[in-house]
Protein backbone atom coordinates (compact mmCIF):
# COMPACT_ATOMS: atom_id res chain seq x y z
CA UNK A 1 0.00 0.00 0.00
CA UNK A 2 1.29 3.44 -0.92
CA UNK A 3 -0.20 6.58 0.63
CA UNK A 4 0.69 10.04 -0.61
CA UNK A 5 -0.59 12.48 1.96
CA UNK A 6 -0.72 16.14 0.80
CA UNK A 7 2.59 15.96 -1.04
CA UNK A 8 4.19 19.14 -2.38
CA UNK A 9 7.16 18.82 -4.74
CA UNK A 10 9.23 21.37 -6.60
CA UNK A 11 11.69 20.65 -9.40
CA UNK A 12 13.07 23.86 -10.89
CA UNK A 13 10.06 25.90 -11.94
CA UNK A 14 7.79 22.80 -11.99
CA UNK A 15 5.61 22.35 -8.92
CA UNK A 16 3.14 19.74 -7.72
CA UNK A 17 1.04 20.97 -4.81
CA UNK A 18 -1.00 19.08 -2.25
CA UNK A 19 -1.13 15.75 -4.08
CA UNK A 20 -2.84 12.93 -2.20
CA UNK A 21 -3.72 9.39 -3.21
CA UNK A 22 -4.01 5.89 -1.89
CA UNK A 23 -2.71 2.91 -3.83
CA UNK A 24 -4.00 -0.42 -2.48
CA UNK A 25 -1.56 -3.13 -1.45
CA UNK A 26 -0.89 -5.69 -4.19
CA UNK A 27 -2.61 -3.60 -6.86
CA UNK A 28 -1.27 -2.77 -10.29
CA UNK A 29 -1.81 0.96 -10.56
CA UNK A 30 -1.34 2.80 -13.84
CA UNK A 31 -0.31 6.41 -13.43
CA UNK A 32 -1.38 8.30 -16.52
CA UNK A 33 -1.28 11.91 -17.65
CA UNK A 34 0.14 14.19 -20.29
CA UNK A 35 3.87 14.57 -20.92
CA UNK A 36 5.21 17.08 -18.40
CA UNK A 37 2.36 16.50 -15.93
CA UNK A 38 4.85 15.34 -13.28
CA UNK A 39 4.34 11.57 -13.34
CA UNK A 40 8.05 10.72 -13.24
CA UNK A 41 8.67 13.34 -10.53
CA UNK A 42 5.96 11.73 -8.40
CA UNK A 43 7.37 8.25 -9.02
CA UNK A 44 10.83 9.48 -8.07
CA UNK A 45 9.39 10.90 -4.85
CA UNK A 46 7.98 7.47 -3.98
CA UNK A 47 11.40 5.92 -4.71
CA UNK A 48 13.13 8.54 -2.55
CA UNK A 49 14.98 10.17 -5.43
CA UNK A 50 13.15 13.51 -4.96
CA UNK A 51 12.81 15.33 -1.68
CA UNK A 52 9.25 16.38 -0.89
CA UNK A 53 8.78 19.89 0.47
CA UNK A 54 5.83 18.92 2.60
CA UNK A 55 3.44 16.04 3.15
CA UNK A 56 3.97 12.36 3.97
CA UNK A 57 4.70 9.20 1.98
CA UNK A 58 3.75 5.90 3.64
CA UNK A 59 4.48 2.42 2.34
CA UNK A 60 2.51 -0.37 4.03
CA UNK A 61 1.78 2.03 6.88
CA UNK A 62 5.44 2.96 7.44
CA UNK A 63 6.35 6.63 7.06
CA UNK A 64 9.22 6.69 4.54
CA UNK A 65 9.12 10.42 3.76
CA UNK A 66 12.62 11.07 5.03
CA UNK A 67 14.10 7.63 4.48
CA UNK A 68 16.87 7.20 1.87
CA UNK A 69 15.90 5.36 -1.34
CA UNK A 70 17.71 2.18 -0.33
CA UNK A 71 15.76 1.83 2.92
CA UNK A 72 12.28 2.14 1.39
CA UNK A 73 11.89 -1.33 -0.07
CA UNK A 74 10.97 0.10 -3.47
CA UNK A 75 12.25 -1.42 -6.72
CA UNK A 76 12.68 1.00 -9.60
CA UNK A 77 12.73 0.24 -13.33
CA UNK A 78 13.34 3.36 -15.44
CA UNK A 79 12.32 3.74 -19.06
CA UNK A 80 15.62 2.61 -20.59
CA UNK A 81 16.33 0.02 -17.90
CA UNK A 82 19.51 1.93 -16.89
CA UNK A 83 21.58 -1.25 -16.75
CA UNK A 84 25.14 -1.02 -15.41
CA UNK A 85 27.36 -1.29 -18.49
CA UNK A 86 30.26 -2.98 -16.66
CA UNK A 87 28.27 -5.71 -14.90
CA UNK A 88 27.05 -9.04 -16.28
CA UNK A 89 23.40 -10.07 -16.11
CA UNK A 90 24.31 -12.34 -13.17
CA UNK A 91 25.88 -9.41 -11.31
CA UNK A 92 22.79 -7.29 -12.03
CA UNK A 93 20.47 -9.88 -10.53
CA UNK A 94 22.70 -10.23 -7.47
CA UNK A 95 23.49 -6.52 -7.08
CA UNK A 96 20.96 -5.60 -4.36
CA UNK A 97 21.75 -8.81 -2.46
CA UNK A 98 25.48 -8.17 -2.57
CA UNK A 99 24.85 -4.65 -1.22
CA UNK A 100 22.86 -6.32 1.60
CA UNK A 101 25.82 -8.63 2.30
CA UNK A 102 23.92 -11.84 1.62
CA UNK A 103 26.21 -14.90 1.66
CA UNK A 104 27.36 -15.95 -1.82
CA UNK A 105 25.43 -19.29 -1.92
CA UNK A 106 22.14 -17.50 -1.10
CA UNK A 107 22.83 -14.88 -3.78
CA UNK A 108 23.58 -17.60 -6.33
CA UNK A 109 20.36 -19.41 -5.39
CA UNK A 110 18.25 -16.26 -5.75
CA UNK A 111 19.96 -15.31 -9.04
CA UNK A 112 19.25 -18.77 -10.48
CA UNK A 113 15.63 -18.54 -9.34
CA UNK A 114 15.15 -15.11 -10.98
CA UNK A 115 17.04 -16.10 -14.13
CA UNK A 116 14.93 -19.17 -14.64
CA UNK A 117 11.69 -17.24 -13.96
CA UNK A 118 12.58 -14.35 -16.29
CA UNK A 119 14.15 -16.59 -18.96
CA UNK A 120 17.62 -15.08 -18.48
CA UNK A 121 19.59 -18.23 -17.68
CA UNK A 122 21.34 -18.34 -21.07
CA UNK A 123 22.31 -14.66 -20.73
CA UNK A 124 23.75 -14.74 -17.19
CA UNK A 125 27.35 -14.12 -18.23
CA UNK A 126 26.56 -11.50 -20.86
CA UNK A 127 27.15 -7.74 -20.47
CA UNK A 128 24.21 -5.39 -21.21
CA UNK A 129 25.75 -4.29 -24.51
CA UNK A 130 24.09 -6.38 -27.18
CA UNK A 131 21.02 -7.42 -25.17
CA UNK A 132 17.71 -6.84 -26.98
CA UNK A 133 15.23 -4.30 -25.59
CA UNK A 134 13.05 -7.03 -24.08
CA UNK A 135 16.03 -8.84 -22.54
CA UNK A 136 17.33 -5.59 -21.04
CA UNK A 137 13.92 -4.88 -19.48
CA UNK A 138 13.71 -8.41 -18.05
CA UNK A 139 17.17 -7.90 -16.50
CA UNK A 140 16.08 -4.51 -15.08
CA UNK A 141 12.93 -6.14 -13.63
CA UNK A 142 14.92 -9.02 -12.14
CA UNK A 143 17.45 -6.62 -10.62
CA UNK A 144 14.64 -4.60 -9.00
CA UNK A 145 12.78 -7.69 -7.73
CA UNK A 146 15.80 -9.52 -6.32
CA UNK A 147 15.52 -8.07 -2.81
CA UNK A 148 11.76 -8.75 -2.51
CA UNK A 149 10.57 -5.10 -2.56
CA UNK A 150 7.10 -4.23 -1.31
CA UNK A 151 6.62 -1.77 -4.18
CA UNK A 152 7.80 -1.85 -7.78
CA UNK A 153 7.89 1.51 -9.60
CA UNK A 154 7.96 1.30 -13.39
CA UNK A 155 8.58 4.37 -15.54
CA UNK A 156 7.18 3.57 -18.99
CA UNK A 157 9.03 0.23 -19.20
CA UNK A 158 7.26 -0.77 -22.41
CA UNK A 159 7.43 2.45 -24.39
CA UNK A 160 10.59 1.68 -26.37
CA UNK A 161 9.65 -1.92 -27.23
CA UNK A 162 8.19 -3.40 -30.41
CA UNK A 163 4.69 -4.93 -30.27
CA UNK A 164 5.76 -8.56 -29.75
CA UNK A 165 8.27 -7.70 -27.03
CA UNK A 166 5.74 -5.38 -25.42
CA UNK A 167 3.23 -8.26 -25.20
CA UNK A 168 5.93 -10.48 -23.73
CA UNK A 169 6.88 -7.94 -21.03
CA UNK A 170 3.17 -7.40 -20.29
CA UNK A 171 2.94 -11.14 -19.56
CA UNK A 172 6.03 -10.88 -17.34
CA UNK A 173 4.50 -7.96 -15.40
CA UNK A 174 1.23 -9.84 -14.89
CA UNK A 175 3.21 -12.86 -13.73
CA UNK A 176 5.29 -10.73 -11.33
CA UNK A 177 2.14 -9.45 -9.66
CA UNK A 178 0.61 -12.90 -9.39
CA UNK A 179 3.74 -14.55 -7.98
CA UNK A 180 5.02 -11.85 -5.63
CA UNK A 181 1.98 -9.83 -4.61
CA UNK A 182 4.14 -6.69 -4.99
CA UNK A 183 2.35 -3.34 -5.32
CA UNK A 184 3.03 -2.03 -8.83
CA UNK A 185 3.00 1.67 -9.69
CA UNK A 186 3.38 1.94 -13.43
CA UNK A 187 3.64 5.10 -15.53
CA UNK A 188 2.15 4.60 -18.97
CA UNK A 189 0.65 6.62 -21.81
CA UNK A 190 -0.87 3.54 -23.37
CA UNK A 191 -4.56 2.92 -22.54
CA UNK A 192 -4.43 -0.65 -23.88
CA UNK A 193 -1.48 -1.40 -21.59
CA UNK A 194 -3.40 0.08 -18.65
CA UNK A 195 -6.53 -1.89 -19.60
CA UNK A 196 -4.59 -5.13 -19.79
CA UNK A 197 -2.50 -4.82 -16.64
CA UNK A 198 -4.00 -2.31 -14.22
CA UNK A 199 -6.84 -2.67 -11.75
CA UNK A 200 -6.48 0.92 -10.62
CA UNK A 201 -5.87 3.99 -12.78
CA UNK A 202 -4.70 7.37 -11.51
CA UNK A 203 -4.74 10.41 -13.73
CA UNK A 204 -2.32 13.27 -13.00
CA UNK A 205 -3.92 16.40 -14.36
CA UNK A 206 -3.09 20.04 -13.61
CA UNK A 207 -1.18 19.05 -10.49
CA UNK A 208 -4.02 16.92 -9.09
CA UNK A 209 -4.40 13.15 -8.92
CA UNK A 210 -7.77 11.68 -9.79
CA UNK A 211 -8.82 8.08 -9.73
CA UNK A 212 -10.43 7.17 -13.05
CA UNK A 213 -12.08 3.98 -14.29
CA UNK A 214 -9.81 1.38 -15.86
CA UNK A 215 -10.01 1.88 -19.64
CA UNK A 216 -11.72 -0.89 -21.56
CA UNK A 217 -9.47 -3.14 -23.59
CA UNK B 1 -5.14 36.28 -58.35
CA UNK B 2 -1.85 36.90 -60.19
CA UNK B 3 -0.04 33.92 -61.59
CA UNK B 4 3.32 33.06 -59.94
CA UNK B 5 6.27 33.75 -62.28
CA UNK B 6 7.67 30.72 -64.07
CA UNK B 7 10.60 29.13 -62.18
CA UNK B 8 13.95 30.53 -63.30
CA UNK B 9 16.58 27.86 -63.85
CA UNK B 10 19.30 28.15 -61.19
CA UNK B 11 22.51 26.24 -60.92
CA UNK B 12 24.60 26.87 -57.74
CA UNK B 13 28.29 27.57 -58.35
CA UNK B 14 30.94 24.95 -57.66
CA UNK B 15 31.95 24.22 -54.04
CA UNK B 16 35.53 23.63 -55.14
CA UNK B 17 36.96 27.17 -54.63
CA UNK B 18 35.48 27.29 -51.13
CA UNK B 19 37.11 24.02 -50.08
CA UNK B 20 40.39 24.89 -51.83
CA UNK B 21 40.60 28.17 -49.86
CA UNK B 22 39.85 26.40 -46.57
CA UNK B 23 42.28 23.61 -47.47
CA UNK B 24 45.11 26.07 -48.09
CA UNK B 25 44.55 27.88 -44.80
CA UNK B 26 44.16 24.71 -42.72
CA UNK B 27 46.83 22.83 -44.63
CA UNK B 28 49.44 25.53 -43.93
CA UNK B 29 49.09 24.95 -40.19
CA UNK B 30 49.19 21.17 -40.54
CA UNK B 31 52.33 21.51 -42.69
CA UNK B 32 53.94 23.77 -40.09
CA UNK B 33 53.27 21.14 -37.40
CA UNK B 34 54.71 18.39 -39.54
CA UNK B 35 57.69 20.52 -40.51
CA UNK B 36 58.62 21.28 -36.88
CA UNK B 37 58.38 17.61 -35.91
CA UNK B 38 60.30 16.66 -39.04
CA UNK B 39 62.98 19.27 -38.27
CA UNK B 40 63.55 17.70 -34.83
CA UNK B 41 63.64 14.20 -36.28
CA UNK B 42 66.05 15.07 -39.12
CA UNK B 43 68.34 17.20 -36.96
CA UNK B 44 68.87 14.31 -34.56
CA UNK B 45 70.96 11.32 -35.51
CA UNK B 46 70.88 7.96 -33.69
CA UNK B 47 74.34 8.93 -32.43
CA UNK B 48 73.01 12.09 -30.76
CA UNK B 49 70.20 10.12 -29.13
CA UNK B 50 72.60 7.42 -27.95
CA UNK B 51 75.02 9.97 -26.48
CA UNK B 52 72.13 11.75 -24.78
CA UNK B 53 70.88 8.52 -23.27
CA UNK B 54 74.40 7.71 -22.03
CA UNK B 55 74.70 10.97 -20.10
CA UNK B 56 74.13 10.41 -16.34
CA UNK B 57 72.47 13.85 -16.03
CA UNK B 58 69.95 13.08 -18.79
CA UNK B 59 69.28 9.60 -17.42
CA UNK B 60 68.64 11.17 -14.03
CA UNK B 61 66.28 13.70 -15.67
CA UNK B 62 64.37 10.92 -17.45
CA UNK B 63 63.97 8.97 -14.20
CA UNK B 64 62.94 12.07 -12.25
CA UNK B 65 60.49 13.13 -14.97
CA UNK B 66 58.85 9.70 -15.02
CA UNK B 67 58.63 9.61 -11.22
CA UNK B 68 57.31 13.15 -10.71
CA UNK B 69 54.85 12.98 -13.63
CA UNK B 70 53.42 9.73 -12.30
CA UNK B 71 53.09 11.12 -8.75
CA UNK B 72 51.50 14.39 -9.92
CA UNK B 73 49.14 12.44 -12.19
CA UNK B 74 48.00 10.19 -9.33
CA UNK B 75 47.45 13.24 -7.11
CA UNK B 76 45.62 15.04 -9.92
CA UNK B 77 43.32 12.06 -10.49
CA UNK B 78 42.30 11.85 -6.83
CA UNK B 79 41.48 15.54 -6.74
CA UNK B 80 39.90 15.66 -10.22
CA UNK B 81 37.56 12.73 -9.59
CA UNK B 82 36.50 14.29 -6.29
CA UNK B 83 35.94 17.80 -7.66
CA UNK B 84 34.34 16.54 -10.89
CA UNK B 85 31.83 14.44 -8.93
CA UNK B 86 31.03 17.21 -6.42
CA UNK B 87 30.61 19.90 -9.07
CA UNK B 88 28.26 17.66 -11.05
CA UNK B 89 26.18 16.50 -8.10
CA UNK B 90 25.96 19.53 -5.81
CA UNK B 91 24.24 22.86 -6.29
CA UNK B 92 25.53 25.56 -3.96
CA UNK B 93 25.99 29.29 -3.72
CA UNK B 94 29.25 30.43 -5.32
CA UNK B 95 29.49 27.38 -7.62
CA UNK B 96 30.09 29.58 -10.70
CA UNK B 97 32.95 31.32 -8.87
CA UNK B 98 34.59 28.01 -7.94
CA UNK B 99 34.09 26.81 -11.50
CA UNK B 100 35.97 29.86 -12.81
CA UNK B 101 38.66 29.47 -10.14
CA UNK B 102 39.30 25.87 -11.24
CA UNK B 103 40.23 27.17 -14.70
CA UNK B 104 42.75 29.72 -13.39
CA UNK B 105 45.80 27.41 -13.68
CA UNK B 106 44.90 26.79 -17.34
CA UNK B 107 44.91 30.48 -18.26
CA UNK B 108 47.61 31.73 -15.87
CA UNK B 109 51.12 32.25 -17.35
CA UNK B 110 53.21 29.28 -16.11
CA UNK B 111 55.90 31.51 -14.59
CA UNK B 112 53.25 33.21 -12.47
CA UNK B 113 52.25 29.85 -11.01
CA UNK B 114 55.88 29.24 -10.07
CA UNK B 115 56.27 32.66 -8.46
CA UNK B 116 52.96 32.25 -6.60
CA UNK B 117 54.08 28.91 -5.20
CA UNK B 118 57.44 30.39 -4.20
CA UNK B 119 55.74 33.25 -2.34
CA UNK B 120 53.21 30.89 -0.72
CA UNK B 121 56.04 28.78 0.70
CA UNK B 122 57.58 31.88 2.27
CA UNK B 123 54.60 32.01 4.62
CA UNK B 124 55.68 31.20 8.23
CA UNK B 125 53.69 27.93 8.69
CA UNK B 126 55.03 26.49 5.43
CA UNK B 127 58.57 27.66 6.19
CA UNK B 128 58.29 25.81 9.48
CA UNK B 129 57.13 22.72 7.62
CA UNK B 130 60.11 22.97 5.25
CA UNK B 131 62.50 22.59 8.17
CA UNK B 132 61.33 18.97 8.54
CA UNK B 133 60.24 18.29 4.97
CA UNK B 134 62.06 20.35 2.32
CA UNK B 135 59.83 21.29 -0.57
CA UNK B 136 61.13 24.45 -2.30
CA UNK B 137 64.10 23.70 -4.59
CA UNK B 138 63.66 19.99 -3.82
CA UNK B 139 61.91 17.12 -5.63
CA UNK B 140 58.50 17.63 -3.88
CA UNK B 141 58.36 21.13 -5.39
CA UNK B 142 58.50 19.59 -8.89
CA UNK B 143 55.52 17.36 -8.11
CA UNK B 144 53.60 20.32 -6.66
CA UNK B 145 54.38 22.59 -9.63
CA UNK B 146 53.34 19.89 -12.11
CA UNK B 147 50.23 19.08 -10.05
CA UNK B 148 49.04 22.73 -10.09
CA UNK B 149 48.62 22.73 -13.88
CA UNK B 150 48.00 19.04 -14.63
CA UNK B 151 45.20 18.87 -12.07
CA UNK B 152 43.28 21.72 -13.73
CA UNK B 153 43.17 19.75 -17.00
CA UNK B 154 42.21 16.55 -15.19
CA UNK B 155 39.41 18.39 -13.34
CA UNK B 156 37.95 19.69 -16.63
CA UNK B 157 38.02 16.19 -18.13
CA UNK B 158 36.42 14.55 -15.10
CA UNK B 159 33.76 17.24 -14.85
CA UNK B 160 32.72 16.64 -18.48
CA UNK B 161 32.89 12.88 -17.93
CA UNK B 162 30.52 12.99 -14.94
CA UNK B 163 28.20 15.45 -16.69
CA UNK B 164 27.88 13.09 -19.65
CA UNK B 165 26.98 10.09 -17.51
CA UNK B 166 23.25 9.47 -17.16
CA UNK B 167 22.16 9.91 -13.53
CA UNK B 168 19.73 6.97 -13.86
CA UNK B 169 22.11 4.05 -13.11
CA UNK B 170 23.30 5.80 -9.95
CA UNK B 171 19.69 6.45 -8.92
CA UNK B 172 18.79 2.81 -9.54
CA UNK B 173 21.77 1.77 -7.40
CA UNK B 174 20.42 3.98 -4.60
CA UNK B 175 17.01 2.29 -4.76
CA UNK B 176 18.74 -1.10 -4.68
CA UNK B 177 20.16 -0.36 -1.25
CA UNK B 178 23.37 1.59 -1.91
CA UNK B 179 24.27 4.76 -0.09
CA UNK B 180 26.00 7.49 -2.14
CA UNK B 181 29.45 6.13 -1.44
CA UNK B 182 28.54 2.55 -2.46
CA UNK B 183 26.77 3.82 -5.60
CA UNK B 184 29.90 5.85 -6.42
CA UNK B 185 32.32 2.93 -6.07
CA UNK B 186 30.06 0.25 -7.56
CA UNK B 187 28.39 2.14 -10.41
CA UNK B 188 29.59 5.70 -11.07
CA UNK B 189 33.36 5.18 -10.99
CA UNK B 190 33.40 2.09 -13.26
CA UNK B 191 31.19 3.99 -15.74
CA UNK B 192 33.72 6.85 -15.74
CA UNK B 193 36.67 4.54 -16.49
CA UNK B 194 37.39 5.96 -19.93
CA UNK B 195 37.19 9.53 -18.69
CA UNK B 196 39.60 8.68 -15.87
CA UNK B 197 42.11 7.22 -18.31
CA UNK B 198 41.79 10.31 -20.53
CA UNK B 199 42.27 12.60 -17.52
CA UNK B 200 45.32 10.59 -16.43
CA UNK B 201 47.01 10.69 -19.83
CA UNK B 202 46.31 14.40 -20.26
CA UNK B 203 47.60 15.19 -16.77
CA UNK B 204 50.70 13.09 -17.36
CA UNK B 205 51.44 14.82 -20.68
CA UNK B 206 50.92 18.29 -19.15
CA UNK B 207 53.18 17.40 -16.22
CA UNK B 208 55.91 16.11 -18.55
CA UNK B 209 56.00 19.38 -20.48
CA UNK B 210 55.86 21.66 -17.43
CA UNK B 211 58.85 23.99 -17.26
CA UNK B 212 58.13 27.57 -16.14
CA UNK B 213 56.81 26.84 -12.62
CA UNK B 214 59.52 24.21 -12.07
CA UNK B 215 62.29 26.60 -13.07
CA UNK B 216 61.07 29.20 -10.55
CA UNK B 217 59.90 26.95 -7.72
CA UNK B 218 62.37 24.06 -7.98
CA UNK B 219 65.39 25.63 -9.67
CA UNK B 220 67.48 23.92 -12.33
CA UNK B 221 70.12 22.04 -10.38
CA UNK B 222 71.67 19.15 -12.26
CA UNK B 223 71.18 15.73 -10.69
CA UNK B 224 68.80 17.27 -8.17
CA UNK B 225 65.79 19.07 -9.63
CA UNK B 226 66.48 18.43 -13.30
CA UNK B 227 63.53 17.11 -15.29
CA UNK B 228 63.48 16.73 -19.09
CA UNK B 229 62.34 20.32 -19.95
CA UNK B 230 65.06 21.58 -17.58
CA UNK B 231 67.59 19.45 -19.49
CA UNK B 232 66.55 21.04 -22.78
CA UNK B 233 66.97 24.48 -21.20
CA UNK B 234 70.35 23.67 -19.62
CA UNK B 235 71.76 22.01 -22.73
CA UNK B 236 70.62 24.95 -24.86
CA UNK B 237 72.17 27.45 -22.45
CA UNK B 238 75.60 25.78 -22.84
CA UNK B 239 75.22 25.59 -26.64
CA UNK B 240 74.75 21.82 -26.83
CA UNK B 241 71.96 21.92 -29.40
CA UNK B 242 72.32 18.24 -30.36
CA UNK B 243 71.56 17.02 -26.84
CA UNK B 244 68.72 19.57 -26.45
CA UNK B 245 67.06 18.35 -29.67
CA UNK B 246 67.58 14.68 -28.76
CA UNK B 247 65.84 15.20 -25.41
CA UNK B 248 63.11 17.22 -27.13
CA UNK B 249 62.54 14.32 -29.48
CA UNK B 250 62.14 11.96 -26.52
CA UNK B 251 59.45 14.28 -25.16
CA UNK B 252 57.75 14.48 -28.57
CA UNK B 253 57.59 10.67 -28.70
CA UNK B 254 56.12 10.57 -25.16
CA UNK B 255 53.55 13.28 -25.99
CA UNK B 256 52.47 11.64 -29.25
CA UNK B 257 52.12 8.28 -27.47
CA UNK B 258 49.84 9.93 -24.92
CA UNK B 259 47.81 11.52 -27.70
CA UNK B 260 47.38 8.12 -29.35
CA UNK B 261 46.20 6.60 -26.05
CA UNK B 262 43.60 9.37 -25.66
CA UNK B 263 42.39 8.92 -29.23
CA UNK B 264 42.13 5.16 -28.80
CA UNK B 265 39.91 5.78 -25.77
CA UNK B 266 37.50 7.69 -27.98
CA UNK B 267 37.64 11.10 -26.28
CA UNK B 268 34.32 12.75 -27.05
CA UNK B 269 33.92 16.01 -28.96
CA UNK B 270 32.48 17.78 -25.91
CA UNK B 271 35.49 16.72 -23.82
CA UNK B 272 37.77 18.15 -26.46
CA UNK B 273 35.72 21.34 -26.57
CA UNK B 274 36.09 21.82 -22.86
CA UNK B 275 39.84 21.49 -23.13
Amino acid sequence: MIELDHITLQVGSFRLTDVSCHIPRGSHTALMGRTGAGKTTLLEAVCGLRTVQSGRIRIDGRDVTHEPPGARGVGFVPQDGALFAHLTVRQHLGFALDVRRWPAPRIAERVDELASWLRLTHLLDRLPLGLSGGEAQRVALGRALAFHPQVLCLDEPLSALDDDTRADICDVLADIRQRTGVTLLHITHNRREAARLADNVLQLLNGRIESTPVPEA
Amino acid sequence: MTQPPPPTPHRPGSDRPFFIALGILGGTYVLLLLATLGADAFYTTPGHLWRALQSPEIRYAIRLSLLTCTLSTLLSLWVAVTIGYLMTHLQFRGKALIDALLDVPIVLPPLVIGISLLILFQAPPLRALERFFPITYAVPSIVLAQFMVACAFAVRTMRVTFEQLSPRPEQVALTLGCNRSEAFWRVVLPSAKRGILTAATLAWARALGEFGPILVFSGATRMKTEVLPTTVFLELSVGNLEAAVAVSLLMVVAAVSVLLIIRSQGITPSTQRSL
